[in-house]
């Protein structure tokens, strides 16, 4: 997104087999010179699996990887013009910070003043300098992470991979270095491609989000445009704390959406193709986006129910309800005190919901 | 007034309460003589007298003359110190063949076991780490291989060897010795290494490779410095397994070369004469002299090693 001037890292058609088991399946994946892209998905999801494809630490089953136009393919890792930031920072215990920093140029044979200038920027950059001295042992786990980055800040490369880089953080930390990294790409505009499986990084830190599973990149587009028009259910569910809510039910002509006792009319929806589905389908909407009391009753959809579990999460609320025989959520400020059993009034502007394909989950 | 009249006792009363209903506080105290005090203790004891009582017996004796010897109290402390039968251990006592003592054999010993320790360490390690790292095709058979090694009794290749040896050139020499141990090092020593290895972070290593090291890189660089206790546990185990051999020591090598041990068992079984319990005693602690040191001087390390290696299979 951001000066988009050209290609940085181009994966074309890569599949991974370990035996028999097939982790990524002919990916594709280009990404623009000083983009910012996350690598979301669950565990399992291929994710890391394809960041060290893309570093030359897995060999590959089938397929290219481009690095700034070059075929990389079958370069070794140092070759790549890549630097990597692991989750447990990977230090060697028995170095000082300024050797971790200083190791992968010393192997590569660069001058000492040089070593010197590029360590003092890096520490400057990410305000190490009082710990260069120390032993990874000494340092709390945020300053760790910092020298791990810092490690891949000397090396002066095109693209940073960061292998989850915050998981072994606690969460006030977390949300540090999140801008801290966010702030890191503002300043050094490098390509940056970040695995999670953390949702709120991916949301935050990224230009586009490549939502993946079963070694497959399910959408890949802006963190708003996932947020808001999910491509599947999977994409849908995963995204977004608390989790949209999902009614299973029917498309009729109208179009309308039904599920026991209660219609939704469809005709603000925006359809993905021209032609109007029929038959089972699931209707999804995100908790903020369901109006409560007098605002619902002005919604193209409205209903009444009562509440029946309040979730207080301090800057608002979440209250349980349900609607058609199913639970539902959604969002009121905190300041409003609901207690179980209270009637409520609900409604939603459909243009918000996504309706998926029952049978594929595919987005309608 | 009488309001607070009401409230002070009854507060007092609280507090009263509180201590009485509170029960149990603090740490719980322990008796000295409970029963599994007594139990583990005297366990300890009698485990430590077990295999302290010859020591002493050996040590008490080598410091004893002959005619003290003879007089049969083999627990007493010597009435008089003399140090005479660990000089003529070292010095002079007679094999069948020489009268200079052990320490022929002990300078054999230590040609034979630093070598055969260096060697036998440098290769395993890196055959460990090999096997722990770069996962290359067949490893996993190599190990196999390697492990079912390490179960067969090395009295079967013996004579093998033997001949090998010969063929090769290198049957009763000292060399010959030293590849022998170096190869039956092996299986154990990769187990143990490869073991250390993996158990090590594989990002670390990930790491290291985006940094741009190479394999020697890796190992020398990275690995072997992060290695300290397994490294002891190898010296130790082979210090020991090489110094305390007899059976390849007597086939492998030529009487003048032959190592402490053999030395040793032609000192005690020399049946010439009178057998001079003092000068044996003194021999045989003498011969066990380096193992023991190296025992006491890296024990904590030994342990820390041993704990290490065995966690990850």
């Amino acid at each position: 997104m951001t000066e988009a001037n050209g290609t940085s890292v181009s994966i074309q058609d890569l599949s991974l087999n370990f035996g028999a088991v097939s982790v990524l399946q002919t990916l594709n994946l280009d990404v623009a010179e000083g983009e910012f892209i996350v690598l979301l998905g669950p565990s399992g999801c291929g994710k890391s699996t394809l960041l060290n494809c893309i570093a030359g630490l897995l060999d590959i089953s089938e397929g290219r990887i481009f690095i700034k136009g070059k075929n990389v393919t079958w370069e070794e890792p140092k070759d790549r013009g890549i630097g990597m930031v692991f989750q447990s920072y990977a230090l060697y215990p028995q170095m000082t910070v300024e050797k971790n920093l200083s190791f992968g140029l010393r192997v590569a044979g660069v001058a000492r003043d040089e070593i010197a200038k590029r360590i003092a920027r890096a520490a400057e950059i990410l305000q190490i300098e009082p710990l260069l001295q120390r032993k990874p042992a000494a340092l709390s786990g945020g300053q760790r992470q910092r020298v791990a980055i810092g490690r891949a800040l000397v090396r002066d490369v095109d693209v940073f991979l960061f292998d989850e880089p915050l998981s072994n953080l606690d969460a006030k930390l977390r949300a540090e270095l999140r801008v801290e990294i966010k702030l890191l790409h503002r300043k050094l505009q490098n390509t940056m491609i970040y695995v999670t499986h953390d949702q709120i990084e991916a949301m935050t830190l990224a230009d586009r989000i490549a939502v993946m599973r079963g070694g497959i990149i399910q959408q890949l587009d802006a963190p708003q445009t996932i947020y808001n028009r999910p491509v599947n259910r999977f994409v849908a569910g995963f995204l977004g704390s608390p989790a949209m809510n999902f009614l299973d039910g029917q498309v009729e002509a109208g179009p309308v959406f039904k599920t026991d006792g209660v219609s939704v009319p469809l005709d603000r929806y925006v359809f993905d193709g021209t032609e109007r589905p029929t038959g089972a389908c699931v209707l999804g909407i995100r908790p903020e986006h369901i109006a409560f009391g007098d605002a619902a009753k002005s919604m193209p959809f409205s209903a009444s129910g009562s509440v029946e579990i309040v979730e207080p999460m301090g800057s608002d609320t979440l209250v349980w309800t349900k609607l058609g025989g199913r639970n539902l959520s959604f969002r009121v400020e905190a300041e409003r005190t609901l207690r179980p059993g209270d009637p409520v009034q609900i409604g939603f502007d459909p243009v918000r919901a996504s309706l998926f394909d029952a049978a594929t989950g595919n987005r309608l | 007034m009488s309001d607070q009249a009401v409230t002070l006792p009854a507060s007092a009363g609280a507090v009263a309460n509180r201590l009485e209903a509170s029960g149990p506080r603090g740490p719980k105290p322990r008796h000295v003589f409970s029963r599994r005090n007594i139990f583990l203790y005297g366990t300890l004891f009698v485990v430590a007298v077990y295999y302290l009582l010859p020591l002493y017996v050996m040590v008490v004796t080598s410091l004893k003359g002959m005619p003290e010897i003879r007089l049969g109290n083999i627990f007493s402390p010597p009435l008089e110190i003399t140090f005479e039968p660990w000089v003529k251990a070292w010095s002079t006592a007679c094999t069948g063949l020489n009268c200079d003592g052990l320490s022929r054999g002990f300078w054999n010993s230590v040609r034979i076991t630093v070598p055969s320790v260096l060697l036998s360490i440098a290769i395993a390690s890196v055959n460990g780490y090999a096997l722990a790292n770069w996962r290359f095709k067949g490893a996993d058979t190599f190990f196999v291989i390697l492990i079912v090694g390490a179960f067969i009794p090395y009295q079967i290749m013996i004579y093998p060897i033997v001949i090998i040896l010969r063929e090769v050139g290198l049957y009763g020499s000292l060399a010959g010795l030293v590849i022998v141990h170096s190869i039956f090092g092996m299986p154990i020593l990769t187990l143990l290494f490869r073991n250390y290895f993996s158990s090590m972070p594989e990002e670390l290593f990930r790491a290291a490779r985006v940094d741009g090291a190479g394999f020697w890189g890796i190992f020398l660089r990275i690995m072997a410095p992060m290695s300290l206790p397994i490294f002891v546990v190898a010296i130790i185990l082979q210090v020991t397994g090489i110094w305390n051999d007899f059976l390849f020591g007597v086939v492998y090598t030529r009487p003048d070369t032959y190592p402490m041990t053999v030395q040793l068992n032609n000192i005690v079984n020399s049946v010439q004469g009178v057998k001079e319990y003092n000068v044996n005693m003194a021999a045989t602690i003498l011969t066990g002299l380096v193992p023991l040191i190296v025992y006491f001087i890296s024990g904590k390390l030994f342990v820390r090693g041993i704990a290490a290696g065995a966690v990850k299979g």
